[in-house]
């Protein structure tokens, strides 16, 4: 299967409009590698959370191609991406990441039990295991049944990254995961979620204002230079 | 899915008070769905078991609910009386079992007072099948024989022994007390729960006896009237209620000695008196304790037309306290009728509506008591209604939180979206939490109801007579808790329908 050997994410002349007639999202093209960790940044306005959106499979591009994987989104029906996404991607939100009632353990292991996909993505590994070793990974083991309200939003945001990394997905994709945190906080946590994606052979698309992280990352887009739309929309 | 229900169940343990007071206002309205129900079945259920045992209620032709009023529930009055001999000659009726008097008229400090025969107090069933039974005493068997109802014995504390006296009518004023007689407390029967508490019940033979000596005292006042052979003379009387004239009627083929009035069609004093019929010679002396045997008692011609043959009175049936006093054929207001075979009751009861010898009208219990509960039924409708008003109260109020927690919980959606739960996923849950929701309101409501039935039972019995059974659920009740289930789940799905949408447009970054 192409999946094998495609590119993490392929875009082509795709177009992306809340209202029509508006368009939000112009890009004629662009591709990420499997590996990358690819810094997405740009100014407020510039489209970057409807690109996630596309990326992740919640929206729908008007005109296009939306590759992930090799899959093209917009052939594929809304429960289709639904399915795609819980398989092969690990999403973290700016804040707010976790689910209050459940304990940090519950909600790490969400992804795999939402969807079998994922789950078969363990082998053998034990749903326990797989839990420690992403937790190991991020330094949050001692928290596993602590109740979300008593982590910091440091621990937090890491409980958030272990859960997009569980069960192993080719695509985490993090929407500005840092801003929440302490400047001395965002390299650590950078660090971890770093080592957590290359061990788990992850893609990152990591969204981000902060210009200071730039330098860690192996390929940094600008997506105001990318989407016509938004330089069209800002120069009116 | 057990995953949806896991979030299910820890998202309503996280709102505890919005899930408790949404839970409580379900299990209040479906409290009141179900306790209306479960009064209204018991209410139902003992006012069917007034009577049973009985196959038939006979009385004079009347209105059936007039006949069931008067003689089971002690309401108004009956619509005329019935021969005892009547009675008698049915007794004989192939079909039937047993026949026990129960007659009406009298009353004690404004209790009815029932004229009846012991057997009376074995045949009698109430509620499902229970008998009479004393808690003091034993059946009424002699003339000067009382036995009273639980709540006679308590209003009046009465005990074995007391003695009773029985005023004519219902009042305590104004009619005649027959003082004369004085009855005696011998039983006193346990609480049914029926009419039955409230009455007061002698033998047939008391009541004839009371009002033969009450005859006595008025007779030494109006001697010198008494004297004329006039028919009116007895007839003054017929003012009375019917048992009281029941000693005095002017049955005009009995009046020994005494000139029998013009036009008396039985006695035919214009015709030649046929040679050789010894009894129906006017002037003659009639051997006092035959007047039943007059042929003037005999079954019209036409009565031979019946279906079945009707026994004719045998002379030697005539009971001995009957005989004592020859005033004639005594009168009862109605009488109880068990057949051999219940589904020969059908049948008797048309045999005995188209009696020709006498006007009767028979009424089957259970049949008439359905029709009145037809009547007076209707406002349990009321309550249904308003019961079901607050059902829905209880499931808007559900939707309200429901919907309003969205709100708090669109981070939720956001993070189960992204994660890949489909937008099915989210329908379910929030569909389910509804249905959770619903299903304890539905648990906790029926468990009050059964709380409040074990912990009301027995004040409501001594408070208002009613017995409410602690039963299993009927179908109405399932279908009640059904209807609040399935509102409950619909109703999930406004919620969900929302989630849907705004999860889809803006899941990923709601605005913050």
């Amino acid at each position: 299967m192409s999946t094998a050997t495609a590119p993490a994410v392929a875009l082509s002349d795709v177009r992306f409009a809340y209202k029509a007639g508006r368009d939000v999202l112009a890009i004629e093209r662009l591709t990420i590698a499997r590996g990358e960790t690819v810094f997405l940044h740009g100014p407020s306005g510039s489209g970057k959370t409807t690109l996630l959106g596309l990326l992740a499979g919640v929206l729908q591009a008007n005109r296009g191609q939306v590759q992930v994987l090799g899959e093209d989104f917009t052939r594929m029906s809304s429960g289709a991406r639904d399915a795609f996404r819980a398989r092969h991607l690990g999403y973290v939100f700016q804040m707010f990441n976790l689910i209050p009632y459940l304990s940090v353990k519950e909600n790490i292991l969400l992804p795999i039990r939402l969807d079998a996909g994922r789950r078969a993505r363990l082998g053998t590994q034990s749903f326990d295991a797989a839990v420690r070793e992403v937790a190991g990974e991020l330094d949050i083991a001692r928290y596993l049944d602590t109740p979300i309200g008593e982590l910091s939003v440091g621990q937090q945001q890491r409980v958030a990254a272990a859960r997009a990394l569980i069960g192993h997905p080719e695509v985490v994709i993090a929407d500005e995961p840092t801003s929440a945190l302490d400047t001395d906080r965002r390299e650590q946590f950078l660090q971890l979620l770093f080592r957590s994606c290359e061990n788990a052979g992850a893609t990152l698309v990591f969204v981000s204002h902060d210009h200071t992280l730039m330098p860690l990352f192996s390929r940094i887009v600008e997506l105001g230079e990318i989407n016509t739309a938004a330089t069209v929309g800002s120069g009116a | 899915m057990s995953l949806i229900l896991r979030l299910a169940l820890a998202s309503l343990r996280s709102r505890k008070l919005t899930t408790g007071l949404t839970v409580a206002s379900i299990a209040l309205s479906v409290t009141l769905l179900v306790g209306i129900e479960t009064v209204r079945a018991g209410v139902r259920e003992s006012f069917a078991g007034t009577i049973r045992g009985v196959d038939l209620i006979v009385g004079a032709r009347g209105g059936t609910l007039q006949i069931l009023l008067s003689s089971v529930f002690g309401i108004g009055s009956p619509a005329g009386s019935v021969k005892l001999s009547t009675m008698q000659r049915w007794a004989e009726h192939p079909a039937v079992k047993w026949v026990v008097p129960y007659s009406l008229g009298d009353s004690h400090r404004g209790f009815r007072v029932i004229g009846t025969t012991p057997e009376f107090f074995e045949r009698y069933r109430y509620r499902q099948n229970a008998s009479l039974t004393f808690t003091a005493g034993g059946p009424a068997v002699g003339d000067t024989d009382v036995v009273i109802g639980y709540d006679v014995a308590q209003r009046l504390g009465y005990a074995v022994g007391t003695p009773v006296v029985v005023v004519h009518g219902l009042q305590d004023i104004g009619t005649s007390s027959h003082d004369a007689h004085p009855f005696k407390v011998v039983g006193i029967l346990a609480r049914t729960f029926t009419p039955i508490d409230r009455s007061v019940y002698v033998t047939l033979e008391g009541i004839e006896a009371m009002h033969e000596e009450g005859e006595q005292q008025t007779a030494e006042a109006g001697t010198a009237a008494a004297i004329e052979p006039e028919a009116k003379g007895a007839g003054a009387k017929g003012g009375e209620t019917l048992a009281a004239t029941s000693a005095k009627t002017p049955a005009p083929t009995v009046m020994p000695g005494a000139e029998p009035p013009p036009g008396t069609p039985m006695v035919m004093p214009g015709a030649e008196p046929p040679p050789g019929t010894p009894m129906v010679m006017p002037g003659a002396q009639p051997p006092a304790g035959t007047p039943l045997a007059m042929p003037g008692a005999e079954a019209p011609p036409e009565v031979k037309q019946a279906p079945r043959p009707v026994p004719k009175p045998k002379p030697a049936a005539t009971d001995t306290a009957e005989a004592e006093h020859d005033h004639g054929d005594d009168q009862i207001t109605a009488f109880f009728v068990g057949t051999k075979n219940r589904f020969e009751a059908l049948m008797l009861q048309r045999e005995m509506n188209t009696d020709l010898v006498e006007p009767l009208t028979a009424v089957i219990p259970g049949v008439a008591l359905g029709e009145l509960w037809q009547n007076i039924g209707n406002a349990e409708v009321g309550l249904r209604i308003i019961a079901m008003f607050a059902v829905a109260i209880s499931i808007t109020g559900m939707l309200v939180s429901l919907y309003s927690s969205l709100e708090a919980r669109r981070r939720e959606m956001a993070i189960l979206r992204a994660i890949g739960a489909g937008p099915r996923t989210i329908l379910s849950l929030l569909v389910l939490e509804s249905t959770l929701l619903a299903f304890l309101g539905c648990v906790i409501g029926v468990g009050l109801v059964y709380a409040g039935l074990a912990l009301a039972q027995g004040p409501v019995e001594q408070r208002f007579g009613l017995h409410l059974a602690l039963r299993a659920l009927g179908s109405t009740e399932y279908l009640y808790l059904g209807i609040v289930m399935g509102a409950g789940m619909l109703i999930g799905f406004v919620p969900a329908w929302k989630a849907y949408r705004t999860s889809l447009v803006d899941g990923l970054s709601p605005r913050q």
